[in-house]
């Protein structure tokens, strides 16, 4: 099928939306009724047809649209998007990587011609047709990694491998749950996590570590993880906390179901063949309570999850003070029957709601 | 297995160097590129030596940057197990043959303000790709290599030829040494040292720089260990539920890839850690020759590294 | 002298340690106010031999008794960026071998760290020792000023006003530690403020 893109906002008036089609792809994170961290760590090889795992970079109809929303990002705070000087070289690897992909794995939309350094690039949803010497950054509008990542979804950390630990010595990161790319530039693995409360102590990033540093050329990785987000806004930024910040107290018992969003990351891995750095990419998919909720086995499960989530992990993921609110809104849509294991919707197995809704 | 996937090649060439060492040249069978790769990275080769799988790594030495073929030269230890036997005479053009993806346990810290390459004998493969790389992509290096004799000089000529300022070679048989006091005397700060070669070798350079207040981490070296023969003995692999004999010149991985047991492993050789395996029990000794588990971890007798320790005793019951 | 025990922390925090002699080509020592009685402490003749110290005193007296070491180079200088070039250009010249002493407050270690890594010592190879003030250099995470020596938690911002949270998370590129808005999600509602480690 042909993608039609989105014309949407991922801020003011907010008019982004799923449709259909991307409601039923939606990654959902919950592979049970409860949830605590895991190193949950699977092959990136494809998947089923049309789910977000099938190619290794997903495209979807917010793409057009978060790119534009990146640019905006760019533009007032161009330090969201930082290379370290060695760095260069993964940044090359990296555009090889998401342009060959690209290019393969949708050939109508995206070409890629090469004649030996000589590299034409074709992004028709963009407008962009560029050609460049590879490995000639004089040939580019931009740094390697920031010209690909202008034009790819998701945020990327492009991480160093020496002394045994991964460095976060370049990125571009405007969509990020709360962290800040300029602060955390040149941190090992265990120190950009240190934040994250109990993680450290059930020793998930000693094995989490231990996995991404063997991840082969040829094998990449990926996992879920998520948080929650007043507002399908993407750039939930320290920089800007003092600006959006105040949002998370708009919601109302009216409004919860439309303004509270699920945020999903499809963490991908990636071992970058020149240079041997791994790259990150974190792929942000949004979406609202009240379109989760209309999947009966998402919606028992989501109810469960925020419900039993310890404080600890609710503070850090930032929504303590609105739980209750959120629980008094999902538990409608939970009438206590079982869930079948695994995120898959299972739409023609799981029964409907069984009460009515009040 | 290991997660990626393997690649088929066929030998294009295979050139003596000298009287121990040959080099093997490989393009992708039913052409197509091959994955460009880092300096310093080595590809596992699978050999069916009759009923006998073996693989063995070895370094990447052409130009990382060349995806039409790759090169490994391979030094004959003619009382190893026979892997390196097995390439030198059996192997021949025409032959099509597994190999991985490239792997780099070995690669460059691209953030040294020079790099100082000392290389032994055959280990002198990892460089030839990393020199490459910086020749391609610009930096300081030095090389210091020894060798045997001049005859014995694998890639001599065309290092000294191409790199008449930065490669330095040392004989062993005309009394050439390197001065490496003096050579690391005056360094300029950010200076990493690599070296591939002989254990004592690498053991005299890590422990002369640590003397002159070198930090670890400017120091990098490979050191692949050859799996060693020993005394058989019995394995019983609790997930599988199978019940493996180890032969006297088979390692435990390779047991347990003979009898179909899935076991991950990238350089099998005891230093990257993958085919660590956890101990359910156990009634004897372990041989332990890995760098990657500490010496608690060994004494502890829970954990073992398949590629290249072995045990001696009564039971070992291992968690695959 | 007592030294203040921090309390433990994430991951990110720095952990001091106690100066040490190594062996090495060259010794920088840099230092500022009480952090001078760590250099006191390791000094040894040979060392000094081939020491270069940084003391920066910040109105400490201890400067008479560095210079008493007699080290190869000593310059002493009223604040870290009058230093800055002269401790650029000593890494700059600097050969493998050198061995990296920082002691005194945070901001000065920290900085002194940065310029040190910059040249390419593993932040792993130098050594530091705390001594003297707690306050922390904090870089505000919305307006990216960095603000010396804060002492209280929170803290308006001196360059944009904002009230931060002064987090432990902690930057070595920027030796500085994070503050964050603390009112952004209940604007006027700040705690009052107290020492760090109150």
């Amino acid at each position: 099928m042909t993608l039609q893109f989105n014309d949407e906002t991922f801020r003011d008036d907010y008019s982004f939306h799923n449709s259909d089609r991307a409601l039923k792809r939606f990654p959902f994170p919950f592979h049970e009724d409860s949830y605590m961290y895991s190193v949950n760590m699977e092959q990136h090889q494809g998947g089923p047809a049309d789910s977000i795992y099938e190619k290794r970079f997903d495209v979807d109809e917010h793409y057009v649209s978060e790119m534009r929303d990146r640019a905006m990002v760019l533009a007032d705070d161009p330090l969201r998007c930082q290379s370290l000087p060695h760095m260069t070289l993964a940044g090359w690897d990296l555009l090889e990587l998401i342009m060959v992909s690209k290019s393969e794995d949708y050939p109508d939309l995206f070409e890629l011609h090469r004649d030996g350094d000589q590299w034409r690039w074709v992004n028709k949803p963009m407008g962009i047709d560029d050609s460049f010497t590879f490995l000639d950054e004089a040939t580019l509008p931009y740094g390697p990694m920031e010209y690909i990542t202008r034009q790819t979804q998701g945020d990327f950390c492009v991480l160093d491998q020496r002394d045994d630990n991964l460095w976060m010595d370049a990125g571009t990161i405007t969509t990020q749950a709360d962290w800040s790319l300029d602060f955390d530039l040149g941190m090992n693995f265990f120190e950009w996590h240190a934040p994250v409360p109990m993680a450290h102590e059930k020793g998930i990033f000693v094995r989490a570590l231990k996995f991404l540093l063997n991840i082969q050329q040829g094998a990449p990785a990926r996992r879920l993880n998520w948080t929650l987000t007043v507002n399908p806004l993407l750039d939930t930024s320290p920089e800007n906390y003092h600006k959006w910040g105040i949002q998370k107290t708009s919601m109302t018992p009216e409004t919860v179901g439309a303004k509270q969003h699920l945020r999903v990351e499809l963490q991908t891995f990636f071992r970058l063949p020149r240079s041997n750095a791994l790259v990150f990419p974190i792929r942000c998919y949004l979406c609202s309570f009240q379109d989760l909720t209309k999947t009966p086995k998402w919606a028992r499960r989501l109810h469960r999850v925020i419900r039993d989530l310890p404080d600890e992990l609710a503070t850090y993921k930032g929504f303590i003070d609105n739980r209750p609110m959120m629980l008094d809104y999902l538990s409608q849509f939970d009438d206590g029957l079982p869930t079948s294991l695994g995120i898959w919707p299972d739409l023609d197995t799981e029964p409907a709601l069984q009460k009515r809704l009040i | 297995m290991s997660g990626a996937q393997k690649i088929a090649v066929t030998v294009t060439a295979v050139v003596p160097l000298n009287d121990l060492v040959t080099r093997f040249e490989f393009r992708r069978t039913g052409g197509g590129l091959l994955p460009t790769f880092s300096g310093g990275a080595h590809t596992v080769v699978e050999m069916r030596d009759g009923d006998t799988p073996r693989m063995n790594p070895y370094s990447l030495m052409s130009d990382p940057m060349d995806q039409t073929s790759y090169a490994i030269s391979v030094r004959r230890d003619d009382v190893g197990r026979g892997g390196s036997l097995f390439m030198h005479n059996n192997v021949a053009v025409g032959d099509e043959m597994v190999i991985s993806n490239p792997v780099n346990l070995f690669s460059l810290d691209l953030r040294a303000k020079k790099q100082l390459f000392i290389a032994g004998g055959i280990g002198i493969t990892p460089f030839l790709a990393q020199i490459k790389q910086m020749e391609r992509l610009g930096g300081r290096w030095e090389l210091h290599y020894t060798c045997r004799s001049e005859a014995l000089g694998s890639y001599v000529d065309e290092l000294t030829t191409q790199h008449p300022n930065e490669a330095n070679v040392y004989y062993d048989d005309q009394d050439q040494r390197i001065d490496l006091k003096a050579l690391l005397d005056g360094q300029p700060i950010g200076t990493h040292i690599y070296v591939c070669g002989p254990k004592g070798m690498i053991d005299w350079v890590r422990n002369t720089a640590a003397a002159e207040g070198w930090p670890r981490e400017g120091i990098h070296y490979e050191e692949f260990l050859a799996p060693q023969s020993g005394k058989p003995f019995e394995v019983k692999l609790a997930i599988s539920n199978k019940v493996i004999q180890v032969g006297e010149q088979e390692s435990l991985l390779e047991a347990m890839e003979r009898s179909g047991v899935d076991a991950p492993y990238l350089c099998r050789g005891g230093a990257c850690g993958q085919c660590e395996t956890r101990v359910i029990d156990y009634t004897g000794n372990f041989i332990h020759r890995d760098h990657w588990l500490d010496d608690a971890e060994h004494a502890s007798g829970e954990k073992i590294m398949p590629c290249v320790s072995r045990f001696e005793g009564k039971t070992l019951v291992l968690d695959r | 002298m007592s030294k203040f025990e921090f309390p433990t922390s994430i991951i990110s925090r720095p952990v001091y340690g106690t100066l040490e002699p190594r062996d090495g080509s060259a010794h920088l020592m840099i230092a500022d106010a009480t952090g001078a009685q760590a250099i006191l402490d390791v000094a040894t003749p040979d060392m000094m031999a081939k020491a270069h110290i940084i003391y920066i005193p910040k109105g400490a007296e201890f400067g008479h008794r560095l210079r008493a070491l007699n080290p190869a180079q000593y310059y002493e200088g009223p604040s870290y960026a009058a230093a800055e070039q002269r401790i650029a250009k000593a890494f700059g010249d600097a050969k493998m071998g050198l061995q990296v002493y920082l002691s005194g407050s945070e901001g000065v270690m920290g900085q002194a760290q940065h310029a040190a890594m910059q040249a390419g010592v593993p932040h792993t190879a130098i050594q530091t020792e705390h001594r003297g003030s707690t306050a922390r250099r904090m870089q505000c995470v919305h307006c990216k000023g960095i603000t010396e020596d804060v002492a209280t938690d929170p803290f308006q911002c001196s360059h944009c006003g904002l009230h931060l949270f002064v987090r432990d998370h902690y930057s070595r590129r920027l030796a500085a530690y994070q503050g964050v808005n603390i009112d952004a999600e209940d604007p006027g509602n700040v705690p009052e403020a107290k020492g760090i480690y109150e």
